[in-house]
C-alpha cells in the first residue's frame, strides 16, 4: 500500500508543473491589442507600460514564471484588477456559494439516481428500465442553460416564481436560503444524474452476470439477498468513480448555472473575469478549480487502492 | 445429347443461382440496413435526425421561408403562426429561418471541431500507445493535466486568448476534446499493439510507420469513429453553451445557443418561442447523436458493450 501511494502521489508532481505553466502561459498568450484594451478601456493602467508592470510581464520570463510559483506555493494569488481585493479573499468569499451548490446536486443525485439506475438493472428490459434509459439520454441531450432558461420563464408565467435578485445568505433567511438553492442544484444535478444512472445501471448488470450472483441464486436465496447481499456490495465499488467523476462536471454546470440563476459562486466570477479581462482572476480561478479536481483525482485513486487489492498489487 | 442437355442444364442452374446469390447479396446489403433499423431503432431514428440537420444545413436559402437577419419590425415578438412557424424574435426576424441557419453554425462548428479534435488524437495516441517509453509518459502527463480543467472552464479560458468567433470556438472545442480522445485512441492502440498480426508484420520487415498506418489505423477505427460521433454531440452542446455565454459564435450569426442569451432574454416572458425553438433544435440534435453513437458502438465495438459508457 505504501508503494502505491507514493507512486500516486509522485505522478501527481509532473501534473502540477504541467499546470502551472499552462496557467502562466494564459497571460503570455494574450495577443498584445488585449493588452492595449486592458488598460485603455478598463481603465487598469494609465499606461501600457503600466499595464505590463501590473501583469508582471517586464521581467525576463523565467524570473516571471519563478515569483509567479512562489507567490502561489505561499498562497497570495496576487490582485484582482476589478475589485482591488487580493484573489484570495474573494474566492474565500464566494467558494461557499459554489460548494454548497455542488454539494447539494450531488447529495440530490446520489439519493435519487443511485437507486434508480440498481432499480433499472434489476428491472432489466422492463418498461421502467425503459423510461429510465430514455430519461438518462434526454437528461444528457438537453443543454442545462435552456433548460434553467425554460424554469425561469414558465415558473414567471404559470406560477409566479423568479429567482430571487438578491442573494439570501443562511444566516438571514435559513428557508429562503435553502428555496433559493433548490432550483439551481436540481437544474445542476439533472444532468449528472443522467450519468450515474447510467454508470451505476452498467456497473449492476455487469455484477449480476458474474458467477457468485448465480452461486448464490443457485443456493436458493431469496432474490433480495442476492440483490442486497451479494450484488449491490460488489456494485457499490464505482461508487467512487461516478464521485471522482462528478465534480469536473459540477464545476462546469456551476458556471452556467450561477450565470443564469444570479447566484454569487466561482463560476460566475469566472465569466465575469473574462468579460471585464481581469485576467489574474482567471488564472487564479483556473488553478484553484484543477486543484481541486487534481485533489479529487487522487482521493478516488488511493481510495480504490484501500477498497480493491487487485488496482493496489495491480499498478503499484 | 444427354452431356449436352445435362451441360446445358447446369448452366442454366448456374446462372440461376448467380443471380440467386446476387439477389441474396443486394438483399443482404437492404437487410443489413433494415436489421439495423429493427435491431437499434433509437439508433437508426438518430441517423435520420442527424441527416435532417445536414440537408437543412446544406439546403438553408432553399428552405428557409426568410433570411436570417431580415428584420420586419412591424411584426416583432409575433407567436407562431402559419407566416412564421416559430413565430418572430424581438426585431421580427423569422424563428424558422434562424434555427435552419443555425443548423450551418452547428455543422460548421461541430464537424470542424471533430476532425480537429479527432485527427490530432489519433495521430497523438498512435505515437504515445505504439513508442511508449518516455514520450508516452510526457504525453500522458500533459493530458492530466489538461483533463484536470473542469471542461467549460477550460474552453472558456482557451476562448479568452483565442477571442470569439466562429473558425475560434472550432479550434478550441478541438484542442479541448483532444486530450480525452487522444487516451481512448492510445489505449486502443496499446490493446491492438500486442496482437499477432502485429507481431508478424514487424517480423517480415514492415518499418515502424508502415506498421502504424497500415496495421494498427485501419483496426483502430471503430473507437475512432464512436469518438467521433459522440464528439459531434458533444462539440455541439459546448458550441451552444459557449455561444450563450457570449464566448462562441457572436451575433448576428444565428447560433442556437446565441438566441438564448443576450438582448433576446429579456423578451422570454412574453415571446417563449424564441427561447423554446433553439433548445429544442439543440436537444433533438443531440439526442438523435447520442443515440446513433450508441447504436454504432454497439455495432462496431462490441468489446465496449456493458463498459462503463453502456446504456
Amino acid at each position: 500500500m505504501t508503494k502505491y501511494v507514493v507512486s500516486r502521489l509522485l505522478l501527481i508532481i509532473p501534473t502540477l508543473g504541467l499546470l502551472s505553466v499552462g496557467l502562466f502561459a494564459i497571460i503570455r498568450l494574450l495577443p498584445g491589442d488585449v493588452v492595449d484594451i486592458m488598460y485603455e478601456e478598463n481603465g487598469y493602467a494609465a499606461t501600457k507600460a503600466e499595464m505590463r508592470e501590473i501583469l508582471g510581464l517586464n521581467d525576463p520570463i523565467a524570473v516571471q514564471y519563478v515569483h509567479w510559483v512562489g507567490d502561489v506555493a505561499t498562497g497570495d494569488f496576487g490582485t484582482s484588477l476589478l475589485t482591488k481585493r487580493t484573489i484570495g479573499s474573494e474566492i474565500k468569499q464566494r467558494m461557499p456559494v459554489t460548494l454548497e451548490l455542488g454539494l447539494s446536486s450531488f447529495v440530490l443525485a446520489m439519493l435519487i439516481a443511485f437507486p434508480i439506475g440498481v432499480l433499472s438493472a434489476i428491472k432489466q428490459d422492463s418498461l421502467i428500465d425503459y423510461a429510465v434509459r430514455s430519461y438518462a439520454v434526454g437528461g444528457l441531450s438537453i443543454p442545462n442553460f435552456w433548460l434553467a432558461t425554460l424554469i425561469i420563464i414558465f415558473g414567471a408565467k404559470w406560477f409566479g416564481w423568479s429567482p430571487p435578485v438578491e442573494f439570501i445568505t443562511l444566516r438571514d433567511d435559513p428557508v429562503g436560503h435553502v428555496k433559493q438553492l433548490i432550483v439551481p442544484a436540481l437544474v445542476l444535478g439533472g444532468f449528472g444524474w443522467s450519468s450515474v444512472i447510467r454508470m451505476t445501471r452498467a456497473m449492476m448488470l455487469e455484477v449480476l452476470r458474474e458467477d457468485y450472483i448465480r452461486t448464490a441464486r443457485a443456493k436458493g436465496l431469496a432474490n433480495s439477498t442476492v440483490i442486497l447481499r451479494h450484488a449491490l456490495r460488489n456494485a457499490i465499488i464505482p461508487v467512487i468513480t461516478i464521485i471522482g467523476n462528478f465534480l469536473p462536471g459540477v464545476l462546469s454546470g456551476a458556471v452556467i448555472i450561477e450565470v443564469i440563476f444570479g447566484l454569487p459562486g466561482i463560476g460566475r466570477y469566472a465569466v465575469e473575469a473574462i468579460r471585464t479581462r481581469d485576467y489574474p482572476m482567471l488564472q487564479a480561478i483556473n488553478l484553484f478549480f484543477a486543484l481541486q479536481v487534481v485533489g479529487m483525482n487522487l482521493i478516488v485513486d488511493l481510495a480504490y487502492g484501500a477498497i480493491d487489492p487487485r488496482i493496489r498489487y495491480g499498478n503499484a | 445429347m444427354a452431356t449436352r442437355e445435362s451441360g446445358r442444364e447446369t448452366g442454366v442452374a448456374e446462372r440461376r443461382a448467380a443471380s440467386l446469390a446476387s439477389l441474396r447479396a443486394r438483399r443482404s446489403r437492404v437487410s443489413v440496413l433494415l436489421g439495423l433499423a429493427r435491431q437499434k431503432p433509437l439508433g437508426a431514428f438518430g441517423l435520420m435526425i442527424l441527416v435532417v440537420m445536414l440537408l437543412g444545413a446544406t439546403f438553408a436559402p432553399l428552405l428557409a421561408p426568410y433570411g436570417y437577419n431580415e428584420t420586419d419590425l412591424l411584426n416583432r415578438l409575433r407567436g407562431p403562426s402559419l407566416s412564421h412557424w416559430f413565430g418572430t424574435d424581438g426585431s421580427g426576424r423569422d424563428m424558422l429561418s434562424r434555427v435552419i441557419y443555425g443548423a450551418r453554425v452547428s455543422v460548421y462548428v461541430g464537424f470542424g471541431a471533430v476532425a480537429i479534435g479527432t485527427v490530432c488524437a489519433t495521430l497523438l495516441g498512435m505515437v504515445s500507445g505504439y513508442f511508449g517509453g518516455v514520450f508516452d509518459i510526457m504525453i500522458q502527463r500533459v493530458v492530466d493535466a489538461i483533463m484536470a480543467f473542469p471542461t467549460l472552464l477550460l474552453l472558456i479560458t482557451i476562448m479568452s486568448v483565442l477571442g470569439p468567433g466562429q473558425l475560434n470556438v472550432t479550434i478550441g472545442l478541438g484542442i479541448a476534446s483532444m486530450a480525452g480522445n487522444s487516451r481512448v485512441m492510445r489505449s486502443a492502440v496499446l490493446a491492438t499493439k500486442e496482437a499477432p498480426y502485429i507481431e508478424a508484420a514487424r517480423c517480415i520487415g514492415c518499418r515502424d510507420t508502415r506498421v502504424l498506418a497500415r496495421h494498427i489505423l485501419p483496426n483502430i477505427t471503430a473507437p475512432m469513429i464512436i469518438l467521433a460521433t459522440l464528439g459531434l454531440a458533444f462539440a455541439i452542446l459546448a458550441e451552444a453553451s459557449l455561444s450563450f455565454l457570449g464566448f462562441g459564435v457572436p451575433p448576428p450569426a444565428p447560433s442556437w445557443g446565441g438566441m438564448l442569451s443576450g438582448v433576446g432574454r429579456s423578451y422570454f416572458l412574453v415571446a417563449p418561442w424564441i427561447a423554446i425553438f433553439p433548445g429544442l433544435a439543440i436537444s433533438l440534435v443531440v439526442f438523435g447523436i447520442n443515440m446513433f453513437g450508441d447504436a454504432l458502438r454497439d455495432v462496431l465495438d462490441p468489446r465496449l458493450r456493458g463498459g462503463t459508457h453502456n446504456l
